[in-house]
């Protein structure tokens, strides 16, 4: 267990929840939050079904307090309040810390803002403001300056895949001895620029999304944000904290098979599940429950479910297992960081949170995930994320004794 | 802990850094505000169907990359690590365009699919079927940097062999014009442009792409030692030499050891005196600059890389990177140091060692 490392906090939103609190009893309550879009103006409306969350702008900007005339996004605004509360369930101050890092995720950045101005900007100068809002960094910078943490920074964007490299990065910082503490995970609002996308992809369901079913229609794209503060032995030893969890096992590879869809076989996700068991010196049979990436998507879903028995050797080895994007939606760079808090509550809390909507089994292989909510000890999970560009992401998780 | 050895590059940029010496008479730009980037062939790395398909920037990082690997005469890398600033603006931008102008109508996916950040590494890889790991970093002034240090740990830390590390930003119409309206790039009135003798509002703008390839192993092609690399989000003027001292500490060295500079002066008048203020810590060491040839982006200091690169392998530093009067370090150039901001935020030292 040498590659292990402390979760000491977490903090997260989602259109299940504006906080841990609220996201856990929509998780124990089977309540999830797919609906029509409220807050884009977007011809999709009345055709697709999206993971909202159900606050204008203005009201996320009164929750933090911003100036008026400030340059965030929707994608940074929902990122600080998820990084607040992390910071304040670790129970850290990052203000005094100069050896705390962030390491965030966004694939849209900026681009809500963008998509509404771009050619406005020409002949509105009042708008500028946001031009410079665009770029995903800038993201990172409001929300590290929001939380007034100077010192190691950067983002990642690796598409679906993006928290869950966040977190990895964050890992290998703290066990290379590079940062004491760092704040790792994704944040990502919607936009009609992602929508549209992958509507034209053809992969977005008319309803509600149903994993791992043979008559999934396609994803449902959600926003939300999802934050974890990963600490070294030695510096929560010194403030006296208890973990609240390990991520134990962390890997990436690359499927080389097509710039958006995964190969057949899941090459990619099997390697990255395999290297995740090597980091953490488990094998697939210390599994208590696997969060899938599960998108609904033909593809996914299909290669996903592959990947996993080839892993496993043959299906009925398969430990048991769901996808929670029927209660959030695909919340592409935030998914790994929001499956990483639903994570940390199944061990904490010793759950297994339903794969919602699912119905029939596929017709290529014998899985069938968990419906209903479970209560029992889970000691080791393991998470997958994958992402476009072939972008395979797994993590383990094990439970703090 | 292994040693990092940069053991091959390759570099698209507003120069002819596709050549072998391509600085003895470098391209001058005087008139210009917006620096592109000196086309290669690309039919030489690319078929013609794909380089019509691919915008400049994902064709630029395919270049640079198969450039580097062949450079260091490997067959396929251990990681694919890049860094971009802004991403693949020219499809994010064909994609606004349509979604904007018509009305999220007759909208088709191929620009979509090579907006996202993380294409070129994805292309990277599906053109060597490289499964190895892949990541793509996006925070502005420190991306490539992200990248680096990313390669640096997998070589010292893990072992890793032959990392492919690149940095790649490329130019788009809308969003250069955007850029020149907040004054992010300098205005079209302040020509003739000489970033260091006179600083106005704003920038440069370029593009480009350099990659490298990071290994444990010193080989005949080994260019220098990467030897650390730092970067914070934000630095009080105050706090700079502290940085930089504790940076050159942890490595065993003091201000006087280093013999140069690459400094990435943009003659932003707002910005520049970080600039100013560091070359007051090196007494002895030459003080170079590169912008003024290549242009400012967020993923510049990859260049930076390149340059300084050459430098130690050749231990000759061409006339056109003095900053001020060309004066040739006494003896051999050993180590060199890398500074860089962007827009006051995102300061980053690179530290490269002769070997």
């Amino acid at each position: 267990m040498s590659n292990r490392v402390a979760i000491t906090g977490i903090g997260i939103i989602s259109s299940i929840g504006m906080d841990l609190e609220e996201n856990l009893n929509s998780l124990k309550n089977s309540r999830h939050g797919i609906s029509k879009i409220e807050h884009i103006d977007t011809k999709l409306k009345d055709k697709i079904l999206v993971g909202e969350i159900k606050k204008t702008n203005q009201e996320l900007e009164s929750i933090l307090k911003l100036p008026q005339k400030n340059s965030w996004s929707r994608t940074s605004m929902i990122g600080a309040i998820a990084a607040l509360e992390a910071i304040n369930n670790a129970g850290i101050d990052v203000k005094d810390d100069a050896d705390i890092g962030f390491i965030n995720a966004t694939t849209v950045g900026g681009m809500d803002m963008t998509e509404r101005y771009f050619y406005d900007f020409i002949d509105n100068p009042e708008n500028r403001r946001y031009i410079q809002s665009h770029d995903a960094g800038n993201n990172t910078h409001n929300i590290c300056d929001y939380i007034g943490l100077n010192g190691f920074v950067t983002t990642i964007s690796t598409a679906c895949s993006s928290a869950a490299n966040a977190i990895m990065l964050g890992a290998r910082m703290i066990s290379s001895g590079r940062l004491d503490k760092v704040i790792v995970g994704g944040t990502d609002a919607l936009s009609k620029f992602t929508m549209n996308g992958f509507n034209t992809l053809m992969i977005l369901s008319d309803t509600y999304n149903t994993p791992f079913d043979e008559k999934r229609k396609g994803l449902n794209l959600g926003e939300g944000a999802a934050y974890l503060v990963l600490e070294s032995e030695q510096s929560y030893k010194k403030r006296s904290k208890q973990p609240i969890a390990y991520v134990s096992g962390y890997a990436n590879a690359n499927d080389a098979f097509h710039q958006t869809a995964s190969s057949e076989n899941g090459e990619g996700a099997f390697l990255a599940m395999k290297k995740a068991f090597e980091v953490a010196e488990l094998s697939p049979k210390d599994i208590d429950y696997i969060n899938v990436h599960g998108t609904a998507t033909p593809n996914n879903d299909l290669s996903e479910g592959r990947a996993i028995i080839n892993i496993y050797e043959s299906s009925d080895k398969v430990p048991e297992f769901s996808s929670t994007k029927p209660f959030t939606g695909h919340t592409l760079a935030a998914a790994a960081s929001i499956e990483a808090v639903f994570s940390i509550f199944a061990l904490r809390e010793g759950l297994i949170f339903p794969n919602l909507n699912f119905k029939n089994k596929m017709k290529e292989f014998d899985l069938t995930p968990v419906t209903e909510l479970e209560y029992k000890e889970v000691n080791t999970i393991l998470s997958n994320s994958f992402g476009f560009g072939g972008n395979c992401s797994s993590l383990i998780f094990t439970k703090s004794h | 802990m292994e040693n990092c050895y940069i053991n091959g590059i390759g570099c698209i940029s507003a120069q002819r850094s596709f050549e072998k010496d391509y600085l003895i008479e470098p391209i001058v730009y005087s008139e210009e505000n917006i620096l592109k980037v000196v086309k290669p062939n690309y039919k030489d790395y690319i078929s013609p169907a794909a380089v019509r398909r691919m915008s400049s920037g994902v064709k630029n990082g395919i270049v640079a990359s198969t450039m580097a690997i062949n450079d260091a005469q490997i067959e396929s890398p251990g990681a694919i690590i890049t860094g971009t600033g802004m991403g693949c603006m020219q499809d994010s931008e064909k994609f606004l365009n349509n979604l904007i102008n018509h009305d999220e109508e007759y909208l088709t996916p191929t620009s979509f699919i090579q907006s996202t950040h993380n294409t070129v590494g994805g292309q990277v890889a599906l053109g060597l079927k490289c499964k190895a790991y892949n990541f793509t970093y996006v925070n502005t002034g420190v991306s490539f940097e992200s990248a680096l240090l990313d390669g640096l740990m997998q070589v010292e830390n893990q072992g890793g062999q032959n990392i492919l590390v690149g940095g790649i930003d490329e130019l788009a119409d809308h969003t250069s014009k955007l850029y020149k309206l907040i004054e992010h790039t300098k205005s079209d009135d302040d020509v003739p442009y000489d970033i260091v003798n006179k600083r106005t509002k704003g920038s440069i703008s370029g593009e480009g792409a350099a990659f490298f390839v990071l290994d444990k192993e010193k080989t005949a092609n080994s260019y220098c030692k990467l030897a650390d690399v730092k970067f914070v989000n934000n630095l009080e003027a105050s706090n700079l030499e502290t940085f930089v001292t504790d940076f050159l500490a942890s490595n065993d060295l003091i201000a006087s050891d280093l013999d140069a500079i690459l400094l990435g002066n943009n003659g932003d008048i707002e910005f520049d005196s970080y600039y100013d203020q560091s070359e007051l810590l090196f007494g002895g060491a030459a003080i170079l600059y590169y912008k003024h040839l290549f242009g400012e982006f967020m993923t510049s200091s990859s260049i930076a890389v390149s340059l300084g690169s050459d430098i130690l392998r050749i231990q000759s530093i061409p006339g056109a990177l003095f900053k001020n009067e060309v004066s040739h370090p006494k003896g051999e150039i050993k180590n060199l140091l890398i500074y860089n901001q962007y827009r006051g935020k995102d300061h980053s030292l690179i530290l490269l060692k002769n070997v």
